[in-house]
């Protein structure tokens, strides 16, 4: 699912250049549940950020579900992002002003499809996650790991072929971040490969492989 | 579906987000109101004017007699120029472009009795033609004819306002009354569109008047319309009179005393030049409080886009082009114009039309009103502007990283 091979990535910084990703390789296979962990600066998210198509890099591949991601356009990108990505945050990142089904349906507005079918498909997904009840509250009417669960829902509404989390449960407390890992693992049951990057070892011991990043190189892998 | 789904999605954002909505809509809608209110009140202006010449023919020339204020071929000055029959009879077969053609001889304030009634009138002694001249409308009768002036019939045609005065509801046509001791006999009733003090006045043949009250064939004014004729033809025109009647009279064309000569095309042209001056200020008043309207625009739309920085962000992760973005906010910006500025339209016109309905008594100020085409352009100008004021926000809009966006604060 994602490939990536010597990748390259500087940030420049005050005219000298901060080399954040050095020489990366990096295998996830399809279905897979993976966790990315690594101290501050280890360029953590850095890699989440190219992952996710929101960043380009510098030199080497990054290849998602066999398409070679680099040097695309904003409008390329948006595209892959909609049609491959589906997106976790640690703040959630919601609408405020839109309620929970209309936040799940947002991305499959972007990929055009009508509105009753986009209301139906909202509205499983939201019952996936347990929040049917809630679908017409507005955001700060749900509790964090509400919120959450209704991000984890909008991931999953376009049908994604991977979902990154940054640091799904970094604003919850230890009860709801094992309810929002139990909605992640069972998506995962269901064939979809996930990348969590964390700090909590509870969290990436919870994943089928734990990937360390320290200063740029990927440290070593656990089974 | 699509396109109504964009629609649904500006609906949305829209109702939600009431307050900066109605902010945002506020200063376009002013911008329009005002626009409407001035170009309606220079339109105003401009009515009055043009109901105050309807007093009389726009395209006449009207001539007087003075006194010579040059020596001419050895008279002094001060010679009293007092224009004859004559003059009006070779005028009328000498002078090309003369359309309508009358003299004026004038009694002010003549005592008229009805029975047991009377009121002091003007008296005009005139031609036929004079009804052009003034614009005098007959309500019921006649005019003064030809066979009038002919026979120095006693006829008399009366003002509306005199009739009401001497006669109430009675019907005075084929009544005499009487002034200076003669019965003169009521032919026509008139009214005239301009000024009120234009139905207090008597008109009788020229001819008559002479006979009774002077004996002589002198007149007082003489007036006559140019037709079609341009302001430079009516220039010429005017030109011409003054020198037949410096030749006629013995006097220095360049003199201006000796005949006073006033060219009311000339007089309507510089009033409605100077009332289009007008019109061109209020329009350029109008499109800069608009642009200060867009301005507003433009400047509450970058703080909008801005504080929905990190939801476009969010659009923007999950899949939302750049052009999405760019339409996105462009749309609202247009749709808040355009209804804002409709509002502003609206209440404008309903405003004029109100004070419209309060002033009764025209002055220079009547009908304020706006044309349809003017509407009409005020309501393409503020899509085109809610485009301009959205534009730069929503490039900006468009150009906002995800990664930059979704930062955790």
């Amino acid at each position: 699912m994602i490939e990536i091979k010597g990748l390259n990535k500087y940030y420049h910084v005050g005219g000298r250049p901060l080399h954040v990703l050095k020489n990366l390789d990096l295998q996830v296979n399809s279905g897979e549940m993976v966790s990315v962990m690594g101290s501050s600066g280890s360029g953590k998210s850095t890699l989440l950020n190219i992952l996710g198509i929101l960043d380009d890099y510098d030199s080497g591949t990054y290849k998602l579900n066999d398409h070679l991601i680099k040097g695309l356009t904003e409008k390329q990108a948006a595209k892959y992002r909609n049609r491959f990505l589906g997106f976790v945050f640690q703040s959630f990142n919601l609408i405020a002003f839109k309620n929970a089904a209309e936040n799940v349906a947002l991305p499959l507005y972007y990929q055009g499809v009508p509105r009753k079918e986009r209301i139906k498909k909202s509205e499983e997904m939201l019952e996936k996650v347990g929040l049917y009840e809630w679908r017409t509250h507005l955001p700060n009417e749900l509790s964090g790991g509400q919120k959450q669960r209704v991000a984890i829902a909008r991931a999953l509404v376009s049908d994604p072929k991977l979902i990154l989390a940054d640091e799904p449960t970094g604003a919850l407390d230890s009860v709801t971040s094992g309810e929002v890992m139990k909605v992640l693992k069972e998506v995962n049951k269901q064939g979809m490969t996930i990348v969590i990057v964390t700090h909590e070892k509870e969290i990436a011991e919870n994943t089928d492989r734990i990937i360390y990043l320290k200063d740029g190189e990927t440290a070593n892998e656990t089974l | 579906m699509i396109i109504l789904d964009r629609w649904q999605e500006i609906y949305d954002t829209v109702s939600k987000n009431k307050l900066r909505t109605a902010l945002t809509g506020f200063s376009v809608a002013w911008g329009i109101f005002m626009l409407i209110i001035l170009l309606g009140a220079g339109q105003g202006l401009k009515n009055g004017f043009e109901n105050d010449f309807k007093d009389d023919a726009i395209n006449s020339i009207w001539l007087w007699g003075g006194e010579t204020s040059l020596p001419y071929k050895g008279n002094k000055p001060g010679k009293r120029i007092i224009m004859k029959n004559s003059d009006l009879e070779y005028i009328q077969n000498n002078l090309n472009g003369v359309e309508y053609i009358t003299a004026r001889f004038n009694r002010w304030g003549e005592t008229i009795t009805y029975k047991d009634k009377s009121g002091a009138f003007r008296m005009r002694a005139v031609h036929p033609d004079h009804r052009h001249l003034e614009n005098t409308l007959v309500q019921s009768g006649r005019y003064i004819n030809d066979i009038d002036l002919k026979e120095c019939r006693k006829v008399i045609i009366i003002g509306r306002k005199i009739k009401d005065v001497l006669f109430g509801d009675e019907d005075p046509i084929g009544k005499y009354i009487s002034t200076l001791g003669i019965n003169f006999k009521i032919v026509g009733i008139f009214k005239d569109e301009g000024h009120e003090r234009e139905e207090e006045i008597v008109y009788i043949p020229i001819t008559t008047a002479q006979k009774i009250f002077a004996g002589t064939d002198v007149i007082h004014q003489l007036m006559f319309t140019t037709g079609e004729a341009s302001v430079e033809e009516s220039f010429k025109i005017a030109e011409q009179v003054t020198s037949i009647m410096a030749l006629r009279h013995g006097f220095d064309p360049a003199d201006k005393k000796a005949l006073y000569v006033e060219n009311n095309t000339e007089e309507y042209e510089n009033i409605m030049s100077v009332l289009d001056a007008i019109t061109l200020f209020v329009w350029i008043i109008g499109i800069m409080t608009i642009i200060a309207g867009i301005v507003g625009i433009g400047n509450i739309m970058m703080i909008t886009v801005k504080d929905r920085t990190r939801e476009i962000g969010i659009r923007k992760a999950v899949g939302a082009s750049p052009y999405s973005v760019v339409l996105l906010i462009m749309q609202e910006a247009i749709v808040i114009t355009a209804f804002a500025g409709y509002l502003g339209l609206f209440s404008g016109v309903f405003l004029l039309e109100w004070v419209s309905g309060l002033i009764t008594d025209p002055g220079i100020f009547m009908r304020p009103e706006v044309d349809i085409n003017v509407a009409i352009m005020a309501t393409l100008m503020l899509i085109f502007s809610g485009a301009v004021a959205g534009f730069v926000p929503a490039m900006r809009a468009a150009q906002i990283r995800p990664i930059d966006a979704l930062k955790d604060e």
